[in-house]
Parts: structure tokens; sequence; C-alpha cells
């Protein structure tokens, strides 16, 4: 436990150097909070929000509570939208971070003797994995925070704060969130093991980012409508996902491997 | 101590350490010589349990590689060929992060004995990425020792540094060498070897020989010994010859240069012979070939 523990806060020394990784890490939450928050902030008092409702998806439209009106309404559907839009920090964070981590140590020839320690395999990776991971869901959870905290000030109407910050927003942060953290982290594990430059490695691990464009475009052009059984079809999906991911990342992150492959 | 019995590591269809058997007692220091992609870093590596053998086995330090790598690791330490550093950390957080994964005891007192033994205390706190390279070898080589191994793998631990740092190295190499640890060192430097190694092996995908620096010589060139006389000529190396002993003699400008097995039981027979005929012996002295001149003979012939 102590050589996880020596791994992380090493990586996040290392890693957090990284102007990049830090503007990354930063940055992304910071947006992905101010919009909804714009949003809210935008729509407060806005008159003709009632006309507009007619343009939602009918099967949102009886989704939505009953005693809400149909400007309220509206606004659960447009920032319920970037509910999904939040996803992309425990997706591209990891990536970032795991990408810069161990292509880093490659790159800089300190790979080699860190695995002549007497550290195992399994400590180096579950080490590497949560420096990836644990930032990323940090990260997701005070930015959900934050807008949580924004909502409740912005919205005067309980029932629309709510409506608006649901199970299916606990859901997609605290479940899917962190289920899409391992799987960016494995999957960069993996892309890690074929590629020599961090940024290669961070712009093809960035391809995870890509279901949750097609969600959100997806919901925008009211193809269907991310409830609380498609979210938790989502985490069982991903839980499957990110065992087999594990499962691939742990056979390839072997240090006979790392040494004679990752080239 | 190391000990292999045909060793073989294989990838794919290249065999890049072949049949390697091999002891080397504890407290040697023992030189691994070869040309380039000859399998010594891949020889490193099997025997620091970093990739496992095709066939063969191997013991370090006592421990089998394969079933207990990790207290090989543990009793080894290694500097890579190419021993990076975290260049963001400083030179001080680089050796305490080594310490806690070789769970070292003492770590603070450990860091703190060899980056003084080093030189580089006072620069402890500046990141590892403003050192020069020696200075960063030096961080290397420190790190390699910082849960003070049995066993220590140099892997060309004088490359590319300027002169002073390399006999500073030399120097240190020498200095843990007292302190009875066993070194195996990998280099292309044969005056280093020469001067560090108890023994020497010649490696090129297998082992070509094993021998001191001296037998090596002998091995591969004869010891030779010269005679500086105040007149030499063919007749004197004629009788030197004659000696049943004697494998070669012959004169050259004012001196007889004779090849035997055994100098030093032999030399003062050959110089009461060289004195009775009337030569006037100025001094004598034994040829010594390079190290150089050995391995590129070893390497050149195999």
């Amino acid at each position: 436990m102590d050589k996880i523990k020596t791994i992380i806060l090493k990586e996040w020394a290392e890693v957090f150097k990284n102007r990049f990784v830090l503007f990354t890490v930063a940055f992304l939450p910071l947006i992905m909070t101010a919009i909804p928050i714009a949003i809210l902030v935008t729509l407060r008092g806005e008159a003709g929000l009632e006309s507009v409702s007619s343009e939602m998806p009918a099967q949102f439209t009886a989704f939505c509570p009953a005693d809400l009106s149909g400007g309220e309404c509206f606004q659960v559907y447009l920032v319920s939208q970037f509910m999904i839009m939040f996803m992309i920090v425990p997706l591209a964070i990891p990536a970032t971070i795991s990408s810069y981590s161990i292509v880093g140590e490659k790159t800089t020839h300190s790979l080699e003797p860190l695995l002549a320690t007497p550290i195992t395999t399994a400590e180096l990776l579950v080490g590497k994995s949560l420096a990836a991971a644990i930032p990323a869901v940090l990260a997701t959870w005070l930015g959900f925070a934050v807008f949580a905290a924004g909502a409740w000030i912005l919205i005067p109407n309980k029932a629309l704060f709510a409506a608006i910050l649901d199970l299916r927003w606990l859901l997609a942060i605290f479940l899917v969130g962190p289920l899409m953290a391992i799987m960016a982290v494995n999957l960069s594990v993996m892309v890690s093991s074929r590629v020599n430059d961090p940024r290669v490695a961070e712009q093809i691990s960035m391809v995870v980012i890509l279901p949750v464009l097609v969600a959100f475009f997806g919901q925008l052009a009211g193809l269907f409508l991310i409830n609380r059984q498609l979210i938790l079809a989502t985490g069982g999906v991903l839980i499957v996902l990110d065992m087999i991911m594990v499962y691939l990342a742990v056979r390839l992150f072997q240090r006979e491997t790392i040494l004679t492959r990752w080239k | 101590m190391i000990k292999t019995e045909g060793l073989t590591k294989k990838f794919g269809p290249i065999t890049a350490v072949e049949d390697l058997t091999l002891e080397i007692p504890a407290g040697e220091v023992f030189g691994f010589l070869g040309p380039n992609g000859a399998g010594k870093t891949t020889t490193v590596r099997l025997l620091t349990s970093l990739i496992g053998p095709t066939s063969g086995t191997a013991r370090v330090n006592g421990y089998a590689i394969g079933t207990d790598d990790t207290n090989i690791r543990r009793s080894v330490g290694v500097l890579t060929e190419t021993p990076g550093m975290y260049d963001n950390l400083s030179a001080e957080r680089n050796l305490q992060i080594y310490a806690s994964l070789y769970e070292v005891k003492d770590p603070q007192g450990q860091v703190e004995k060899y980056l003084r033994m080093l030189g580089l205390w006072e620069r402890r706190s500046d990141p590892a990425g403003t050192f020069s390279k020696g200075m960063k070898q030096k961080l290397a080589i420190a790190r390699a020792l910082l849960h003070e191994p049995h066993t220590v793998f140099l892997d060309e631990p004088t490359s590319a540094l300027d002169p002073e740092s390399a006999h500073l190295v030399r120097d240190f190499i020498l200095e843990i060498k007292k302190e009875g640890r066993t070194i195996f060192l990998c280099t292309h430097n044969l005056d280093e070897a020469d001067r560090l190694c108890d023994r020497i092996g010649v490696f090129k995908t297998h082992l070509l020989v094993v021998d001191t620096p001296t037998r090596l010589r002998a091995q591969v060139f004869g010891r030779k010994v010269v005679f500086h006389l105040q007149k030499a000529d063919e007749a004197l190396a004629a009788q030197v010859r004659a000696l049943k002993y004697v494998k070669e003699a012959r004169p050259i400008d004012n001196k007889i240069l004779v090849t035997l097995d055994d100098p030093e039981t032999h030399n003062p027979e050959i110089i009461r012979l060289l004195v009775g005929s009337g030569a006037g012996i100025q001094f004598v002295g034994e040829l010594r070939h390079s190290l150089e001149d050995v391995y590129l003979q070893l390497v050149k012939n195999s």
C-alpha cells in the first residue's frame, strides 16, 4: 500500500508540473461547471420560455414533473444536456494524465529503473491508474458540487431545483463518472503500449469522448432521452467494459512487454 | 553472487543471449564486454528479473530468477544504460521515492549518505532536470545503491561523462568494491574494465571467454618479455629460442622479444644465458597488450 501511495504522490508531483496537464485538469471542469450555471443565469426570469417549451422532444415533456410549468420544464431539459457534457471531465482528465505519466516515463527513460525496484506490476498499475483517476473523479465531483450550489442559489423554485438535480445527475456523477474514469485510464494504458509520444497517446485516448458527444447530440436532436434506466444500463455496460479493459491492461502492462515492446 | 546455467533469451526468431553459463563470486568486479547489440543489456535485464529467460536458469544473491523475482530486485541495484530521473523533482525527492519503493529502513539517512558521498548534498533541492549529465549519472548511481544491494549492475556508468566525472565514478566503484559488493560492469571503456575488473567476460550473444585481464592477454597473445640489451642480434635470439620453454624469440633493434608462458619462472634462466653470452642487459620488462587489442582479437575471431 505504501508503494502505491508513493507512486500516486510521485505521479502528481511530476504530472501537475506539466502546464498542459494542469490546464486540462483545472480548465475543463471549470468550463463544464460554468456553462450550465451560465444557462441558469440567462434563463432566470426569461418570459419567452413557455412558447419554446413546445419544441422539446415529446418523451421529455412526458418525463418532466407535472408541477412544473412548460418554461421550467424547458430549463430542466436544457440544463440536463450538460449533464452529458459533464461526463467529458472523468474521461478527458485521466486520458491526459495517464498519457503523460506512462508515455512520459518511456520518453524520459525513468521507467526501467522504476521497474527494477521490488514494486509489483499490480502495485505500479494501480498506483498509476489511481493517480490518473482520482483527480478526474474529484474534479467531476467538485464541479458538480459547485454547479449544485450555484443552482441552489439561482433557482428559487425548489421543485425546479429538484427536477434539475434529480437522481439522473447523481447516478451520472457518482456512478457513471468513476466508471468512465476507469475506462479512460485503462484505454490510455493500452494506447501507451504502442506509442512513444504523450500527445499522440492523449489524442488516441480521447476517442473515449466520442460516445459522450454522440449521446449529447442524440438527445439534443430528440433521437433518445437519457433517463434513469439508460444511465443505469450505461453503468452496467461500463462495469463489464471496465472489467474487460482492466484485464487487458493488466495483461499488457507486464515488465517484459513494457521494456522490450514499448519502444 | 551470480550463477547462470545455459541462460538463453530469444525474441521471436532473434537470439539475444545464448547458453550463458557463468559464475561470479561475491565481492568480485566482473567486466562484461561486447559490441553494441551483443546482448549485454538483455543479460542485465535477465539477471535483474526485468525479463524472463527462454530457457536456462540463473541465481542472483541466492535467489532464482523466475521464482524469486521480487527478492532479486530487492537485493540488487541497477544503473541502467540511460538512467532517467524525474526531472521536475528535486534530487532529494527523486531518491526519497526510490528509498520508499526499495523499503529502505532509514530513508532520509540513506538519501543524505549517498547525496553526500557523491557530492550532491548542496544541490539536493535543485530539480534533477537542471543537473549536468555527470551529476545525473551520480544521482542515478546513488539511486542504485540506496538500499545497500549485495550486487550492483552498472551499465555503461561512465559513458559520455567528462574525464573528471568519469574518474570520480570509477573511484566510487572501487569504494563500493571495498565494501564487498559484487559488481557487474557493462562497459565499452576497455581501459576502465582493465583498471576496475577482477575478471572480464567477452560476450557476443554467447560468452566468448572469461578470465582475468592478465590471463586474457596471455591467452590471446601469449606473454611477451622484452630484454633491452646494449646490442641484440639474431645469433643471441637463436640461443634464447633454443630453450625448450621459449615459444618465440626475435631481435628488434637493441631488444629481444621473447614469448613464453611463465616469465616469473623462466626469466632468471634467460637472463643468466644472456649474461653468459656477454649481452649487456639494460632492463627487462613485460610487453603489455592493451585490453582493447585482446578484445578486438576475440571479437574478430568470433
